[in-house]
């Protein structure tokens, strides 16, 4: 009975010690964050309980609601483009190919190299390479840098496709290769090719991939930041201003430290609300395929 | 039955040169111009894309001196390899555990759920009040944000390790417990090196989350010499200006040293990143 109990107390020394930073560093801000959303505090000096005037005001504020609408856009395009090209990408990576470790390996690159850096070379390919290719084959659409234009959202859009396919694909590859190639040889000789093949026979049994790559997507692209600062900053304007840049730019550098802050509660409430209902929706329908 | 057995050998040979095409298109394209550009002098800029007339290694030395590159490689290879060594070791020995009492244990029930509840926090949403935190527990420098960066990771990691412990069967547990062994014996020796492959993609994780993190390092580290290798890009962007071919080889100077280890380890890093996301 002795040694139980001692031994009990080093399984909780593996524990509490990590638990008790994790309160004081992660759990213990965001609280702080809840609190001053609350208030008025700019982020120095004196500060008041306003209740949910924060809140309410929010939904008032032409910026926040923009910038707000712009997002969604952005996710929800980032989403379908990436998962769309990258399950098309890992089919032709799975299929009976030459040089599927190294072609494997190559479209994988893009997930080692940082955000902002890969930014900042699509940037100079916009603004440089692109009109000049424009211009060459009197493209007057491409003659611009988009980046630029009012237009200049698809440019970092085309980035975030570009690096986030790598980490789906990886996923949905791995997906593929569990599918039995026995199915396959027996879709065949029941007359299942191509496309009908994919939607009958091989979606359904990827469908948990799917599910995962949907949520971790959707996610990761309302929080879009790096791309965003390599190369619009937010602008033209405020035309390309995401949540999290706007938390970020106001909430340190235009003393709305509360009012940010609600907004920040604002985000996480709709980061977990959209991805409770992507689970609860997602797994349904892969109960009734299977 | 020959006819099938043909079918499985044959070469889909459209697809792969699709393939081969859009991977020089788009992958090779993009890092040959960065190359391209960072090996250019400003004059041979006409034709951007053209192989350069001779070669500037200048650029690499300007570039060096002006971001202070030793520096900022230093700090963030030291946030990189401390991270990495302390997320292994400490991560790995709450997940352990968790894992064997979230059964039996209410506390260590509790602790499951407040870790894999915390996912779903983005870092965005507490980076205002941390930052306040930060500079008062002065904790806004290499050392410190390496220390959050421990901490932060988890929720993720418990999340990936948990998943890897079930799958370890408890008779060795019990089998170590009957040798005489204290629980932290049974982890350093029994279950830590079986764990290996979870280590794996922990480490993999750890490591590429550390080294192109921009946001966290852009909110603390605001002293310079504290500066990471993808903030310092960031900071010098004003500076760069124009000069791009002075731009390009910065950036592919804090390019390169992933690259370098990514040709040499590319199976053992897809293997480790697959490994996670499937466990996921």
């Amino acid at each position: 009975m002795k040694t139980k109990k001692r031994t009990s107390i080093i399984l909780y020394m593996m524990v509490v010690p990590m638990a008790v930073l994790f309160f004081i560093f992660h759990t213990y801000p965001f609280l702080q964050g809840v609190f001053y959303s609350f208030t008025d505090w700019k982020g120095y000096g004196n500060w008041n309980f306003v209740g949910l005037r924060n809140y309410l005001h929010i939904f008032k504020d032409s910026n926040v609601v923009t910038s707000y609408l712009f997002t969604f856009k952005f996710a929800l395009l980032a989403t379908i483009l990436v998962n769309v090209l990258s399950l098309a990408l890992a089919c032709a990576l799975n299929a009976r190919i030459k040089f599927k470790n190294f072609l494997k390996a190559v479209y994988f690159v893009p997930y080692m190299l940082g955000v902002l850096i890969i930014g900042y070379v699509f940037k100079f390919i916009f603004s440089n390479i692109v009109p000049m290719v424009g211009n060459a084959l009197g493209i007057e659409a491409l003659s611009v840098n988009i980046l630029g234009t009012s237009s200049a959202w698809i440019g970092v859009l085309i980035v975030t496709v570009w690096q986030s396919l790598a980490f789906n694909t990886l996923i949905y590859l791995s997906g593929l290769q569990t599918v039995d190639k026995d199915l396959y040889e027996a879709a065949d000789l029941d007359g299942a090719v191509g496309l009908k093949r994919f939607f009958k026979i091989t979606f359904p049994l990827i469908a948990p991939f799917f599910t995962i790559n949907m949520v971790l997507s959707v996610k990761g692209f309302l929080m879009a930041f790096d791309q965003f600062m390599a190369m619009t900053g937010g602008g033209p304007g405020t035309a390309t201003t995401t949540i999290s840049l706007l938390i970020y730019k106001k909430g340190f550098q235009g003393a709305q430290f509360a009012y940010q802050s609600a907004n920040a509660v604002m985000l996480f409430i709709i980061v977990v609300a959209i991805s409770v209902f992507q689970l609860r929706v997602l797994e349904k329908r892969e109960e009734k395929v299977n | 039955m020959l006819k099938k057995g043909n079918r499985v050998t044959k070469t889909n040979w459209l697809v792969t040169i699709l393939l081969i095409v859009l991977a020089i298109f788009f992958i090779a394209g993009p890092i040959y111009m960065t190359i391209v550009i960072a090996l250019k002098d400003p004059s041979d800029m006409v034709n951007v894309l053209s192989l350069p007339k001779k070669i500037r290694w200048q650029n690499f030395v300007d570039a060096w001196n002006m971001t202070e590159y030793p520096r900022k490689f230093f700090n963030t290879l030291f946030i990189t390899v401390i991270n990495f060594i302390f997320t292994i070791i400490t991560n790995s020995a709450a997940a352990y555990a968790i894992t064997r009492n979230r059964k039996k244990n209410k506390f260590f029930k509790l602790m499951y759920y407040y870790f894999i509840s915390a996912m779903f926090i983005p870092f965005n949403v507490l980076m205002l009040p941390l930052v306040k935190q930060a500079n008062l527990f002065h904790i806004d420098n290499v050392i410190g944000i390496t220390f959050l960066y421990i901490v932060f990771g988890l929720p993720m990691n418990t999340f990936l390790y948990t998943g890897f412990i079930k799958s370890v069967p408890e008779a060795l547990d019990e089998a170590a417990l009957i040798d005489g062994a204290n629980p932290w014996q049974i982890f350093t020796k029994v279950i830590f090196p079986i764990m290996k492959p979870m280590h794996a993609t922990v480490a993999i994780l750890s490591i590429m989350w550390t080294w192109n993190d921009f946001l966290m390092p852009l909110v603390l580290l605001s002293d310079k010499k504290y500066q990471t290798l993808q903030l310092s890009q960031y900071v010098f962007q004003g500076q760069f200006n124009t000069q791009y071919n002075l731009a390009f080889a910065s950036y592919l100077l804090v390019l390169l040293p992933v690259l370098l280890v990514y040709v040499f380890c590319q199976k053992w890093i897809i293997a480790g990143v697959t490994n996670g996301a499937v466990k996921a």
